[in-house]
């Protein structure tokens, strides 16, 4: 069976990591490679980068560091942030990323998704959605939540699916950041809704919100940050008790 | 030495920075008279099988290949390209394994994409896989798939339906999976192949 996938997620600033990270024998917590070679020990199923401060000029350090990672880290990790342009991905894909997110830019130019997957494969392609919930229905949110669009997130992600999106990553900004689990009741219907593989974000604050997201909605993966960087909870844990709850999980 | 056929059919930074991890040597193939340099020969590829079938025949390198006595691995694409025809563009590919590839039907409301880290159950003795438990994860990526024959898989996996994880015939060698992506397992499988 196709094993539940632990995500970290790491926030990249100029090719370094930022927030936070407190394992005890870490070196260098803005080393993006040593965080994600860490994790990988840990047993994280794979990574996402997040480039906070993506722009033409700074393209470059992303590509370094993207390369760095490949070169240390034997497990599959995306990249996502500004990118607006096939040959934005290109050079993420030639410097060794298995996949690359969008978000804001397919929310601009729908076609983007389309183009991404004919050029690379829909596997390539992971749509990022931020979402927030309005007493009308939920709303596709841009830049971290702060700009409401009136786009219904259901119907984009369907759009998306049938566009060339090979999996969907779906952030509750109404969960993010309050560790009281994740919107379950949104990622069932959005798992229900589409074929293709779904990522919980937004929310995860005790291993049991893994252990409920999984059991609850059968989606594929679940993402994290702070809980996972400041060590709340550990990656051998968390699984050991997924283990134990006979999800299945890669040991 | 290890010889990766340069075709153009996707990015090999990642199956080099394994092959570089775990410190065995590798150069690409461009030309015939380059398969004499190596002792191993990977196949890589990614994306569209068809395509990979039409950027290969470009290359010439066809009939040399199929020729090969030494050990060669296909992966992934490169493995599909080992067989006779995949339904990914209804395409005529290698035919050096008498397999076809197909697509995954939406059978059980599986998703396809096939993503993710899925169970490989090998053969015992399959030099491959040696000392790698049965059952071990690996990385998938992949929405066509070898259909499963017991003579020529030699690792299986299941996904709503049972297909070749890994085949074999004679000296050709072809993975489903991504072992440049699949942590442990994955570098001790490469370090296998290098070792046959």
């Amino acid at each position: 069976m196709l094993s539940k996938r632990i995500i970290p997620c790491l926030d990249v600033k100029d090719g370094r990591t930022v927030k936070g990270v407190n394992f005890v024998d870490l070196r260098d917590a803005g080393d993006p490679v040593e965080l994600a070679w860490q994790y990988s020990n840990q047993g994280a199923d794979e990574l996402v980068f997040l480039d906070i401060t993506a722009t033409h000029e700074k393209r470059k350090t992303t590509i370094e560091m993207v390369k760095a990672v490949a070169r240390q880290v034997n497990i599959p990790f995306t990249i996502g942030g500004g990118i607006s342009e096939i040959k934005d991905a290109e050079a993420l894909l030639n410097a060794g990323a298995d996949k690359i997110s969008i978000n804001s830019a397919a929310v601009r130019n729908p076609q983007l998704i389309n183009d991404l997957a004919k050029a690379f494969g829909v596997q390539f392609v992971v749509l990022a959605v931020d979402t927030k919930h309005l007493p009308i229905g939920d709303f596709v949110h841009l830049n971290g939540g702060r700009i409401a669009t009136e786009i219904e997130t259901q119907k984009w992600i369907k759009e998306a699916e049938q566009r060339g999106a090979g999996e969907i990553l779906l952030t509750s900004m109404d969960k993010d950041g309050t560790k009281s689990g994740f919107d379950n009741v949104l990622l069932k219907q959005i798992n229900d809704l589409v074929s293709i593989p779904v990522i919980a974000s937004g929310g995860a604050g005790s291993s049991e919100d893994f252990v409920d997201v999984f059991k609850l909605t059968d989606v594929d993966a679940a993402l994290a940050a702070s809980v996972f960087h400041y060590g709340e909870i550990l990656i051998p844990e968390l699984k050991a008790l997924l283990k134990k709850e006979q999800i299945e999980i890669r040991l | 030495m290890i010889g990766i056929v340069n075709y153009g059919a996707g990015n090999i930074f990642s199956l080099t920075a394994a092959l570089d991890r775990l410190g065995l040597r590798y150069g690409m193939i461009n030309s015939e008279a380059e398969f004499d340099l190596y002792e191993k020969i990977i196949i890589p590829g990614v994306g569209h099988a068809g395509t990979a079938m039409q950027k290969l025949s470009d290359t010439g390198l066809v009939p040399k290949i199929k020729s090969l006595n030494k050990p060669v691995l296909g992966i992934c694409v490169g493995m599909q390209l080992l067989t006779e025809f995949s339904e990914e563009g209804n395409s005529q590919l290698l035919d050096i394994v008498p397999l076809k590839t197909l697509r995954f039907r939406e059978l059980e409301s599986k998703k396809v994409p096939h993503m993710g880290w899925n169970r490989v159950y090998s053969n015992s003795g399959q030099p491959l896989f040696n000392g790698i438990a049965s059952g071990a994860y690996f990385y998938f990526v992949h929405s066509y798939f070898i259909e499963f024959n017991p003579n020529f898989t030699v690792a299986y996996c299941d996904y709503g339906i049972k297909f070749s994880a890994a085949i074999q015939n004679n000296n050709f060698y072809g993975v489903q999976f991504h072992p440049e992506k699949s942590g442990e397992a994955g570098e001790t499988l490469l370090k296998n192949f290098a070792n046959l």
